[in-house]
């Protein structure tokens, strides 16, 4: 994605997904394929709900609870962003992403 | 199972949490297969708002993957509200139905529905066995033009075959059916008691001699010597291990709200109709009790040769009598597998057998390497 482009992510809406202990289980809708979210990568999945710019996830969400550099947290969540995307569980565009958009289900 | 769908199966059961679940929507069928375990009356199901509560409930207790079944799940009117529900709260849902009643429509929405999987129930390639065990005429045709529609939306399909004395002769012929379908293949040698504890549909099982061919048999069983080698004896760590996971990671709920370790398992430990589902999960003195069972526990098991690769079923057990005792089902299988009869077995052949003076009991040498197995049900993808 070019510099200065807004990126906005959604969930996917064929994803299942469940916590359980401090990690975020994904199973893709696509081939069934299995992934664990890490605790920062979980925070960034539940805030993708397709409205909220990445740059200000990454700002309010991630740079509040850890100690990063919002340089270094913003590429990072690209990465992950681009990469979840591959799979197909997450949805990435220039444009704010209307629904479908699934729920962040957590455990209470 | 996925490596890492094994680690996180171990991860909820450190953390007690009921990672899967499978809820009976209904008993009632459109079939009346001659084996079936269930009473098809309907004495009071779960309404659509009950069943939504419910589903709610086990999202926040954890349960990741959700199996609807029944009976037929789709005779409810209300089975794709459920179904939206329950996508909604993100559980990665495995359908189990006679598909009988899917046509294009159907299918299309359970693809956009993400559902993960539908198993549906084959017995036969040829249409007369089939239509013969199910009772209705031109089920198999429904059922096959069924994964037809949900294949061409690529889903997935698993072909489920229990095999019965009627159709023991036709596994092969639905494994080749399947894989003309592009569908997944499972068979299962195991006919189950009736819930209400009738056991007369066991004279349905295959015989030994059956069940010792299907066990040489290497498309099912990959290397049969190594499959059929005598178990090695039980060490301090199958000893100590965990039956199954029924109770312990996952359970089951009938269509009236009743709360049991499986399906196969008839011990009663609640009701989400009286009680939160997480509190019956947490706090069942039943439920306490299964967890509390380990093979070194069990009377007879704990010193059978077989202990540390049967696949014994603790609700079979527990419908015949005693859920700490053996499941000669599983004992039957271990002895057409190995040709070495388990605890059990000798001790019921020395019952019928009228005393003599001198008795001379042969023991088998136990060899051979430790092998894990799950004959219950072989998975070919």
């Amino acid at each position: 994605m070019e510099m200065n482009k807004k990126m906005y992510v959604a969930r996917s809406p064929r994803i299942a997904a469940r916590m359980l202990g401090e990690e975020m289980l994904v199973m893709s809708g696509h081939d069934s394929t299995l992934f664990t979210l890490n605790p920062t990568a979980t925070i960034l999945w539940q805030a993708a709900d397709g409205a909220t710019p990445l740059d200000e996830i990454v700002e309010r969400r991630i740079c509040t609870e850890f100690e990063v550099k919002p340089v270094d947290a913003m590429r990072d969540a690209e990465e992950l962003a681009e990469n979840l995307a591959r799979h197909g569980i997450l949805l990435i565009s220039e444009q704010p992403i209307g629904k479908p958009d699934a729920p962040a289900q957590g455990r209470r | 199972m996925s490596a890492l769908l094994q680690e996180m199966g171990e991860r909820a059961l450190r953390l007690g949490v009921p990672f899967s679940a499978q809820l009976d929507l209904t008993y009632r069928c459109n079939e009346q297969c001659v084996h079936c375990y269930l009473d098809h009356d309907d004495h009071g199901e779960m309404t659509t708002v009950e069943i939504k509560h419910l589903l709610t409930e086990m999202a926040e207790a954890g349960v990741f993957i959700l199996t609807f079944s029944g009976g037929e799940i789709f005779l409810r009117k209300d089975f794709f509200e459920i179904l939206e529900h329950a996508r909604s709260l993100t559980f990665c849902i495995k359908l189990k139905t006679n598909a009988v009643l899917i046509r294009e429509a159907q299918a299309a929405r359970l693809r956009d529905l993400g559902v993960e999987s539908i198993q549906i129930s084959i017995y036969s390639y040829r249409h007369e066995v089939h239509d013969a065990i199910t009772k209705v005429k031109g089920s198999l045709r429904r059922s096959i033009n069924a994964i037809r529609f949900l294949k061409s939306q690529g889903l997935k399909v698993i072909m489920a075959n229990v095999l019965m004395t009627e159709n023991m002769q036709d596994y092969h012929g639905v494994r080749a059916l399947a894989d003309e379908l592009g569908a997944e293949y499972t068979l299962d040698p195991t006919i189950t008691p009736m819930m209400d504890g009738d056991r007369s549909v066991l004279n349905l099982n295959a015989g030994e001699s059956a069940l010792r061919e299907l066990f040489r048999d290497e498309m099912f069983v990959g290397d049969a010597d190594e499959f059929c080698a005598p178990p090695p004896p039980p060490d301090a760590g199958s000893l100590a291990s965990l039956p199954c996971s029924a109770g312990h990671t996952a359970c089951y709920i009938s269509p009236y709200g009743e709360f049991y370790p499986c399906v196969q398992f008839p011990l009663s430990c609640g009701n989400v109709r009286q009680q939160r589902f997480i509190d019956i999960w947490r706090d069942s003195e039943q439920l306490k009790e299964v967890r509390s069972i380990r093979l070194k526990d069990l009377s007879g098991c704990s010193q059978c040769a077989h202990g540390s690769t049967c696949t014994r079923c603790p609700g079979l057990a527990f419908m015949e009598g005693n859920m700490r005792g053996p499941s000669t089902a599983d004992c039957e299988k271990s002895f057409a597998r190995t040709g070495i009869p388990s605890v059990n077995l000798l001790a019921k052949k020395n019952k019928a057998t009228p005393p003599c003076l001198v008795q001379i009991q042969l023991v088998p040498a136990i060899t051979g390497t430790r092998l894990s197995r799950g004959v219950l049900s072989m998975s070919v993808a």
